[in-house]
């Protein structure tokens, strides 16, 4: 097991230097980093000098080895746009979307099971074929369609939620938490369900599918002419069988929510890093972008991590073998 | 105790329904074993799930009483319905790979089965639990309670199946093909196991079977079954021993026999050796014969190895091989049968594997005629040999391409091999073919799907035979069959077999199956052979301790 825990790290090391890799040769190659600098007036000689001195005359491997030891030192260089660092201005907005996408998760795991092992023990009912129905309407409307449509309904016909932005924060050290004022979650709510129902379908019909499926399997054919419970033959037999492949596309999703809220923060105007990558691509804010691309990445390896960590966690048969 | 009475099951379906059981009865004891015995589509299993009340939906009873003891089964609401299941009926499983919970240990599923119908402390259902599993024979039971499925070997798991199916001392269980999947020695051990608890603990067993062995080396009555209905009835010795029903005595005659070798398997409308009647038909013989004028060709397999790589268990030290086939020598003459029999594990398909260079072995030598057979990695995609060794698997369902034609899949190798450039010469030989194979020349333009198992296989046949192959290897052509299809394929294999003179090196793990097929015999145990030699004088005198063990724990179906 620590083999194999061992393995999947070397090979996330290897993702993440593909990715800088990828970021550094946009950082690099898309425009000209001198001519973005100086003005009109500075004089050849001059720019120059600073190639000279910013090192980008020097071989590309040294190069690409002195923006990752910088990377790993925490150093992500300055924006174009803003002179601040880069590394401030995404640690910054980093809590909001990770609150974000984690209620976001909350949500459609929460509804979504529970939902999805009701459609599959009643396979035929009413209710299914409604629910069904519904979540299928719901994930072929367009997210930003979906959260305008919220926005119409509970921030502006009913007046309950605020339609904008992010408020309500309390700082926790050195992040902004908007989890601890019942202003903050109703600020977020709606981005959440937004954010969060084409998930909720997702994890419904998945879980649907593999339940059904494990519900055919002779384990349960025997469980149930052994005349165990229902309850316990459902909910203990049936759905651990179920999650094991339900949780590796979560925990794929879940990077993707992360990575892809862009939509969702931009309806709501949520201060979170989607919004900064796209004001970032409006000034053509390369060093944000490519430290974009790396956090990014970093969520998606953690996560898959995480997932495989959980695998091991649940099927016993990926444990260490013992003597049998 | 057990009654069930003019029993009939019907499944509705949009095109009317369908009768999957008529009018049966069956009347068991305690302390019986009753076997149901008939071919796939007889409603064996069906008549199982009627009684413990699992019928697959929509299936239901249309007509009949099922009673236990005083029990209308019948009358019973769905709740108290789940409560005799396990408490007075209950089920084992066919395949105990699979009918065990893996994220469960054996304890969690003994305990709970334990407490779904009593109300014992979790200790005391521990106790019970582990005494069980000694009584069923599982050693250190204390100790091994606590593993998971996957961590016993097949025949334990069975046998842990069996304690699940008994822990709550039921009045009746139902066993589906309890034996199937495992190999004979432990087929054996937990036969003999069922036989031990209906006597000691005066349990009715309905033991549902497609194997007359097992039927008739446990049961006490059997019922014979054919298309949901009961052919012939009575105690076991009297039915296999003199058949009364017409179709009892076909299936006895199919069934290979252990003791002495037949020329021809009795099959109802079996006219002897096909002679290709049409025209297509005689075209497509000849030019097969004109293929393998030279005859079928020998193969020497000298001090063959096989590794695989073993799973890794250390970091710092590389994983031990695993041994599939350690100095293996063998010789197939020329024109003769070679059985190669094991028990799943020895290695019969990695060495049918390593010859057709689908395994890169990893020290020895073959040789094909007299051309040395390349390594699988080394073997040239336009090599000989890819051409004139040719294979019949197992399974007919996944061995045929579904998205393709029955005319494609024939064409192909003629194709392929560049036997046949001309378009149309190669759709009369494919259609010559399916005569030579007792098929329709119209179902040409089919797909796979719309065959039974035995055409499937017999289309195999054909596909292999038209790569006009001087050495065919067939790896359990028949286990996954019938025993009436099995017979049809084992006839027809021998027919072409003495047509065309071809080698044939015949993989099978069923002794009886082996004998009426081969001309040489070899036994592997473990990657190793222990015996090798004529067929007949093995099954008189067999020399090795392994192969008398085989030979005395296959069941005998004479009486």
């Amino acid at each position: 097991m620590v083999y194999f825990i061992l393995k999947r790290l070397v090979q996330s090391v290897f993702v993440m230097l593909a990715v800088a890799l990828l970021a550094f040769s946009l950082f690099r190659f898309v425009g000209d980093p001198v001519s973005q600098m100086t003005g009109v007036e500075t004089s050849v000689q001059d720019r120059e000098r600073l190639r000279e001195e910013l090192g980008l005359n020097d071989p590309f491997v040294l190069q690409f080895g002195r923006f990752a030891g910088d990377m790993l030192r925490g150093d992500f260089g300055f924006s174009y746009r803003t002179r601040q660092p880069v590394g401030e201005m995404i640690t910054d907005r980093i809590p909001a979307t990770l609150e974000l996408g984690t209620v976001a998760l909350l949500i459609s795991l929460l509804v979504g099971i529970p939902a999805g092992v009701y459609t599959a023990l009643r396979p035929r009912g009413f209710m299914t074929q409604t629910i069904l129905l519904t979540t299928l309407i719901g994930v072929s409307i367009p997210t930003f369609v979906i959260g305008i449509m919220l926005m119409f309904l509970f921030g502006v016909h009913l007046g309950w939620l605020p339609i904008f932005g992010r408020s309500g924060t309390v700082e926790i050290g050195s992040w902004t938490s908007s989890l601890f004022t019942l202003e903050g979650w109703r600020a977020l709510i709606l981005p959440a369900l937004t954010l969060g129902v084409y998930q909720l379908t997702l994890t419904m019909r998945l879980v649907r599918a593999e339940m059904m499926e494990v519900l055919r399997s002779d384990y349960i054919r025997f469980a149930t002419a052994r005349g165990i419970p229902y309850r316990r033959l459902h909910f203990r037999h049936a759905l651990a069988n179920t999650m094991i492949p339900v949780i590796t596309i979560i925990g794929l999703q879940f990077g993707g929510v992360i990575a892809f809220s862009i939509v969702t923060e931009s309806v709501f105007q949520w201060p979170g890093m989607g919004l900064l990558f796209l004001d970032s691509i409006r000034f053509v804010d390369i060093p944000v972008m490519g430290v974009y691309l790396v956090v990014i990445a970093f969520f998606f390896v953690l996560v898959n991590l995480l997932v495989d960590m959980l695998y091991i966690a649940i099927d016993p048969r990926l444990r260490v073998k013992e003597a049998a | 105790m057990l009654d069930v009475k003019n029993l009939t099951v019907t499944f509705p379906s949009r095109r009317g329904d369908f009768t999957a059981i008529q009018d049966v009865s069956i009347q068991v004891k305690p302390g019986e074993i009753h076997g149901l015995v008939g071919e796939s589509g007889a409603g064996k299993s069906t008549i199982g799930a009627a009684i413990i009340g699992l019928l697959q939906p929509p299936g239901y009873v249309a007509s009949g009483l099922m009673t236990l003891g005083d029990t209308d089964l019948c009358a019973l609401t769905p709740e108290q319905a789940h409560e005799v299941r396990g408490d007075r009926i209950s089920m084992i499983f066919q395949d105990p790979q699979t009918s065990l919970n893996p994220l469960m240990t054996i304890e969690d599923q003994l305990i709970e089965t334990i407490q779904a119908h009593s109300d014992v402390s979790t200790s005391a259902a521990r106790k019970r639990a582990v005494d069980l599993l000694e009584e069923i024979g599982i050693k250190n039971a204390a100790d091994r309670i606590g593993a998971y499925p996957h961590q016993f070997s097949g025949g334990m798991r069975q046998r842990v199946v069996i304690a699940l199916a008994l822990c709550t001392d039921p009045e009746l269980i139902i066993a589906d093909e309890p034996t199937t999947a495992l190999d004979v020695a432990v087929q054996s051990q937990v036969l003999d196991l069922i036989r031990q608890l209906a006597d000691a603990r005066d349990i009715a067993f309905i033991l549902i079977t497609h194997d007359i062995g097992v039927i008739a080396q446990i049961t006490d009555n059997v019922t014979v079954l054919r298309g949901g209905r009961v052919m012939e009835t009575g105690a076991t010795e009297r039915v296999l021993g003199a058949p009364e029903h017409p179709y009892t005595k076909s299936l006895m005659a199919a069934v290979p026999r252990l003791d002495r070798k037949l020329d021809r398997f009795l099959v109802p409308g079996d006219g002897g050796p096909p002679t290709a009647s049409d025209k297509q038909g005689v075209d497509a013989e000849a030019w097969l014969l004109e293929g393998v004028q030279e005859g079928g060709l020998a193969l020497e397999v000298d001090s063959l190895t096989v590794r695989f790589a073993g799973t890794r268990t250390s970091l710092f030290r590389k994983p031990d091989p695993y041994v599939a086939l350690q100095d293996v020598s063998l010789t197939v003459p020329a024109g003769r049968v070679l059985g190669l029999v094991g028990e799943s594990g020895s290695g019969k398909s990695t060495l049918a594997k390593a010859i057709c260079g689908l395994v890169n072995p990893s020290g020895g030598n073959m040789r094909l005629g007299d051309a040395a057979l390349p390594y699988g990695k080394a073997r040239a995609r336009r090599d000989p040999s890819r051409r004139v060794v040719q294979m019949v698997f197992q399974d007919p369902y996944s061995s045929l391409n579904a998205r393709h034609r029955i005319g494609d899949i024939l064409a192909e190798p003629l194709a392929l091999y560049g036997l046949e450039p001309d378009k149309a010469a190669r759709h009369a030989l494919a259609i010559g073919m399916l005569r030579l194979v007792e098929l329709e020349p119209d179902v040409i333009d089919r797909y796979p799907h719309q065959f039974s198992g035995g055409q499937r296989q017999r289309i195999a046949v054909a596909r292999a035979l038209l790569a006009r192959p001087r050495f065919l290897i067939c790896d359990e052509p028949t286990s996954a069959l019938d025993v009436s299809i099995q017979a049809q394929i084992l006839n027809l294999l021998k027919d072409l077999q003495a047509k065309f003179n071809l080698t044939i090196l015949f993989i099978s793990h069923n002794l009886a199956v082996v004998r009426q097929m081969a001309d040489d015999v070899a036994v592997l145990q473990s990657g190793q052979i222990v015996e090798a030699g004529p067929s007949e004088t093995f099954f008189e005198a067999p020399k090795a301790t392994y192969s008398k063990s085989l030979l005395s724990l296959t069941p005998a179906t004479n009486f």
